[in-house]
């Protein structure tokens, strides 16, 4: 297992996996597109998954050699058989007739014989009516190819149970993904560029003792050039703050900076200047290293959420609110540790970037910033151990390496809250005007790209649809394509002699959607004629695409690393864009 | 034989956009039902790799109508596979990569003929590449992929200085490591090519040999020192290194444990012991899938015409939600693959040796090169400069290395023929001094 596991191990440890190897996915509907989702959650070994599918995998011909299956994504009395071939990899020639639900789960179990799995041969709707505590035990849901009315239902109930909820759908080339989820913490969200936690500025005690006890004059030829640029760098920044008063802010200021510490390079005696590595290092930290060290907005905010000040502590029977989880009780601890021993900052993280330095300066460094984390991190670990005392719960409740984990990547938490899946199909609630662009990118356009991934505004969905390269565009039409189906049990385009009239058909149902909205017509037809081209085909070039991303999502929600989509992912395989919405 | 009816139903997903037209179709595509029996019978598909990426895109341009599909692969199945290369199984460790996959493929996806070629890419001559109609790669090598870059620029035809669309092999080339992958789409010849933007891959992470052995900091550093000083030196099992023997991990296990003991150094482990020795990327099922995805897509818009292709260069990153973003890759005027002009390297002192120019070609971010191999023609005679692969002439030309280019007989405009494992055939450069003649 060890070996088996080791590359993804790198990825999100071995608290991650044991995470994995512990959770039970429900994935609603065998189609292509949830068999791809399960290919990878199976692979890695996830604990167990539950197939819930009422379809029959079917054939017109008995003496067919292929898989012919009862097309599955239209409503219960949708009986016109229409068989889709081939698209899932994971049917076989001799399955016909047998439940799609048990035979996807015999062939994916094949793939990994540490992962259970099992199936119920019956639709989502019937579950939900005949035993609404189904889905209770569930770690994450995940419904492929589901009617509006299903979807609703589950949406709700999975609301209710506070069980985060997968949607996704493929119709041609475009890819839909939607995530709700109520209330998400992650603690490990691995980000890409992560600044190194230094604190040159406001030093604590045992660094200030370390570097005030190094004299770089003083030292030899060779320890000048094997010190650490971290001290290289803190004793200029002092000598700035020295002469100036505050931190170098300006890029004219840093670049300043930057021709002191080159200057103080030693010169040798033809009075050349030296290319010392770790002053060459100190330089270019100036631009990642060099600032105010501060709690980040995203932090101050989690610090400062009701969740995090007002902690609960029992829940009274029937009551809505929610005892605290451990997330919030830490967060508070921390909380705590900011306002007292931390004096305004953090607990650090007590981890150095590596730098060009003598065995023995480098360790001794290391130490020093290890040992405070240390010793922030007991701090924290007492503040939660008296926590839990007020709250009432026993000391043990909070494993000492939680609050470890989390003083290590506080910088970087992250809270995510969601909206349910059933207020966007209710026009009471779902107000248009609400509906937010987070990112919408377009190629070549690098430069926009930094300020589209910042803008948090609200946008009109009708501002939205008036710019031609927005990706809103394909949630209208996908959202004219379930009402079309709810009202005449196809998908638009199915028939080969329907697509005509079905495009006048689609044409209506988005406008009666854009109305209710308080939107105003589509200028253009053009993606309603390509939805109609489409007739619901599934592609499986398209669906394999999601697959893979919706199983990712899954992951992040199950080891509780990574920051998951908010909330809303749709892809266009024509162009390769993508964009991210926030219903 | 399969009945008409079958196949028109078999297809069905298929044919709804190969047989109508669409708004956002390309301006040339004509619906029929000619493309998806193209598709079926004629179009041939090369994909590199069965790994990983090859898994998948066996089974999604299966799955998407492609039939006669080769797959060459020169390695066999190891357990570490099989938690993302869904097509291999227990019993099939030991077995070729690419001949398990070819056979599950062809099982479980009826009409399907892959043929596989169990070898190295090299072992295969032009003749065998010009048969394709796309060439997909699933390689974690960049070496290789540079190699095919290589090979499908030279069967380009070029009449009279342009170049016939006829002899154009597309190229799609997916990578992936961790959360992130990329997706590109070459038209050899026509767009951004693999060396024009070689500087997109970074240079491997190598430690200073000095930092190694004198001033180790990190676990890594000391994992280095046993791999590359201590294994050669006391040769413990009369063998090179063999990351899959956990013999060999062990020891190296704990002879580093025992130098980073000595330095005082924290966190060294088992696996990242393996990690290090094995060199692995961080790969994941769910990465695989997509990038192998967006690959097959792009080959069925391709081979279809469809719609319009990537263009030509999208990147994925799942860290924080999901990102794509999607740009054009250009082509560089000066490419030493694809461009017909000499690269020029300038040169700008007198002593600059002939070890220094290689040193040159190895570090320079748009030449990468790994051993390459100098040959000239100077005073009327080819002259082997250097050449590192064959053992007698390395030793005949050893001594070159630490003569000067003009002791060699070089001039400023000379020309070098260079050989290099990344390339099929060899690369012209042309050498311009830029330094004054009073330095000399």
């Amino acid at each position: 297992m060890h070996k088996l596991v080791i590359v993804v191990l790198m990825l999100w440890g071995d608290h991650g996996q044991t995470a994995l190897e512990g959770a039970h996915v429900c994935i609603i509907n065998a189609t292509a597109l949830g068999t791809e989702i399960l290919k990878s959650l199976v692979l890695p070994s996830i604990g167990a998954f539950t197939i819930v599918d009422g379809k029959k995998v079917t054939s017109e011909d008995i003496g067919a050699k292929y898989v012919l299956m009862k097309k599955s994504c239209t409503t219960d009395n949708f009986n016109v058989a229409i068989v889709y071939l081939l698209n899932s990899f994971f049917l076989e020639t001799d399955s016909v007739g047998k439940s799609r639900a048990q035979v996807a789960t015999q062939m994916l179990l094949e793939l990994n014989s540490d992962v259970r799995g099992d199936y119920i041969d019956e639709e989502p709707d019937q579950i939900l009516y005949n035993s609404p505590d189904f889905f209770n035990s569930f770690t994450v849901v995940v419904a492929t190819c589901l009617a509006e009315k299903s979807l609703v239902l589950l949406s709700q109930k999975l609301w209710e149970l506070n069980i985060p909820l997968i949607v996704c759908r493929t119709i041609g080339f475009i890819a839909y993904m939607r995530i709700q989820v109520k209330e998400h913490m992650v603690i490990e969200t691995h980000p890409d560029n992560e600044i190194p936690d230094l604190r040159l500025d406001k030093p604590f005690e045992t660094l200030k003792k370390h570097v005030d006890s190094v004299n770089l004059d003083a030292l030899s030829f060779k320890d000048h050039s094997h010190v650490p640029y971290l001290i290289v760098l803190y004793k200029f920044l002092e000598k700035w703050i020295l002469s100036k008063g505050e931190l170098p802010k300006s890029y004219k200021e840093k670049n300043q900076l930057k021709q002191m510490i080159r200057e103080g390079m030693r010169r040798d005696e033809n009075d050349i200047s030296n290319s010392e590595e770790n002053f060459e290092e100190a330089v270019k930290a100036v631009n990642t290293c060099v600032g105010c060290t501060e709690i980040p907005e995203n932090v101050t905010n989690v610090l400062n959420d009701d969740q995090c000040i007002n902690l609960t502590a029992k829940v009274l029977e029937k009551s809505t609110v929610v005892a605290s989880s451990s997330f919030w009780i830490i967060a508070k601890a921390v909380k705590d540790f900011v306002e007292n021993e931390g004096g305004g900052l953090l607990p650090l993280k007590g981890t150095l970037p590596d730098m060009t330095a003598d065995t023995e300066k480098y360790i001794t460094l290391q130490q020093i910033y290890h040992k405070q984390a240390i010793a922030d991190a007991e701090a924290v670990w007492r503040r939660t151990l008296q926590l839990l005392r007020q709250l009432g719960k026993s000391s043990d409740s909070i494993p000492e390496r939680d609050v470890k984990l989390f003083c290590r990547h506080a910088l970087n938490i992250h809270v995510a809250r969601g909206t349910c899946i059933a207020d966007e199909y209710d026009s009471k609630i779902f107000d248009a005007s609400n509906i937010g662009i987070v990112k919408s990118l377009k190629s070549t356009r690098l430069k926009l790209l930094q300020n589209f991934r910042n803008i948090k505004h609200h946008v009109h969905i009708l501002q939205c649809l008036e710019n031609p390269e927005s990706m809103m565009i394909y949630y209208v039409v996908l959202r004219g394509v379930e009402k079309f189906q709810t009202e005449y049990n196809s998908y638009p385009g199915e028939f080969d002699d329907q697509v005509e009239p079905d495009i006048v058909k689609l044409k209506t149902c988005i406008t009666k959607l854009l109305n209710e909205w308080g939107c105003g017509p589509l200028i253009k037809d053009d993606y309603v004629h390509e939805f109609c081209r489409f007739g619901g085909a599934e592609l499986h070039s398209v669906s394999a695409f999601l697959g893979g991303l919706a199983a990712q999502e899954v992951i992040k929600f199950v080891t509780n690393q990574y920051k998951p989509v908010h909330n809303t992912f749709i892809y266009d395989a024509v162009t390769s864009n993508s964009g991210t919405f926030f219903f | 034989m399969m009945s008409s009816d079958h196949m028109h139903r078999r297809w069905s997903n298929l044919r709804k956009v190969l047989e109508r037209s669409g708004p956002f179709c390309r301006p040339d595509f004509e619906p029929s039902t000619e493309t998806l029996q193209f598709l079926l019978d004629n179009c041939k598909i090369l994909v590199i790799g069965a790994g990983g990426l090859g898994c998948e895109l066996l089974k999604d341009l299966g799955l998407m109508g492609f039939r006669q599909i080769h797959v060459i692969d020169m390695d066999t199945i190891e357990l570490s596979n099989l938690n993302r290369q869904f097509l291999f199984r227990h019993k099939d460790i030991g077995s070729s990569k690419a001949e398990v996959a070819a056979k599950f493929i062809n099982t479980k996806i009826p009409g399907c003929n892959v043929i596989s070629h169990c070898c190295k890419i090299q072992d295969k001559t032009e003749d065998f590449y010009r048969q394709f109609h796309i060439v997909i790669c699933g390689l974690d090598s960049i070496i290789a992929r540079r190699w095919i870059n290589g090979m499908l620029l030279s069967l380009l035809v070029y009449e009279d200085g342009e170049l016939d669309r006829s002899s154009v092999i597309p190229m799609i080339d997916g990578g992936t490591e961790g959360f992130k992958g990329n997706v590109r789409v070459i038209l050899p010849g026509l767009t951004a090519c693999i060396e024009c933007t070689l500087d997109l891959y970074p240079p491997q992470v190598t430690y200073p040999l000095c930092t190694i052995a004198n001033t180790p900091r990190l676990p890594e550093h000391c994992i280095e020192y046993v791999k590359v000083i201590q294994w050669p030196k006391e040769n413990p099992f009369e063998y090179a290194i063999d990351g899959d023997d956990p013999q060999h991990i062990n020891w190296i296990y704990e002879k580093s444990i025992e130098r980073a003991a000595q330095f005082g150094i924290q966190g060294l482990t088992y696996r990242l012991v393996q990690g290090v020795v094995k060199n692995i990327i961080p790969a994941v099922a769910s990465t695989n899938a997509v990038i192998a995805a967006a690959c097959a897509t792009e080959a069925f818009k391709l081979a279809s015409s469809c719609s319009a292709s990537l263009n030509n260069y999208m990147v994925l990153n799942d860290i924080d939600g999901i990102y794509t973003y999607t740009y054009e890759a250009e082509k560089k005027e000066d490419c030493v693959a694809c461009s017909q002009v000499p690269k020029e390297i300038e040169i700008y002192s007198p002593k600059f040796k002939l070890n220094d120019l290689i040193e040159l070609l190895c570090e320079k971010p748009d030449l990468q090169m790994k051993n390459p191999g100098l040959t000239a023609y100077i005073n009327g005679k080819n002259k082997t400069l250097y050449m590192q692969t064959v053992a007698s002439i390395e030793e005949r030309t050893r001594e070159n290395l630490t003569k000067t280019l003009v002791e060699l007989g070089l001039r400023n405009g000379s020309e070098i023929n260079v050989a290099d494992i990344t390339t099929p055939s060899a690369i012209v450069l042309k050498l311009k001094f830029v330094y004054c003649n009073s330095d000399m």
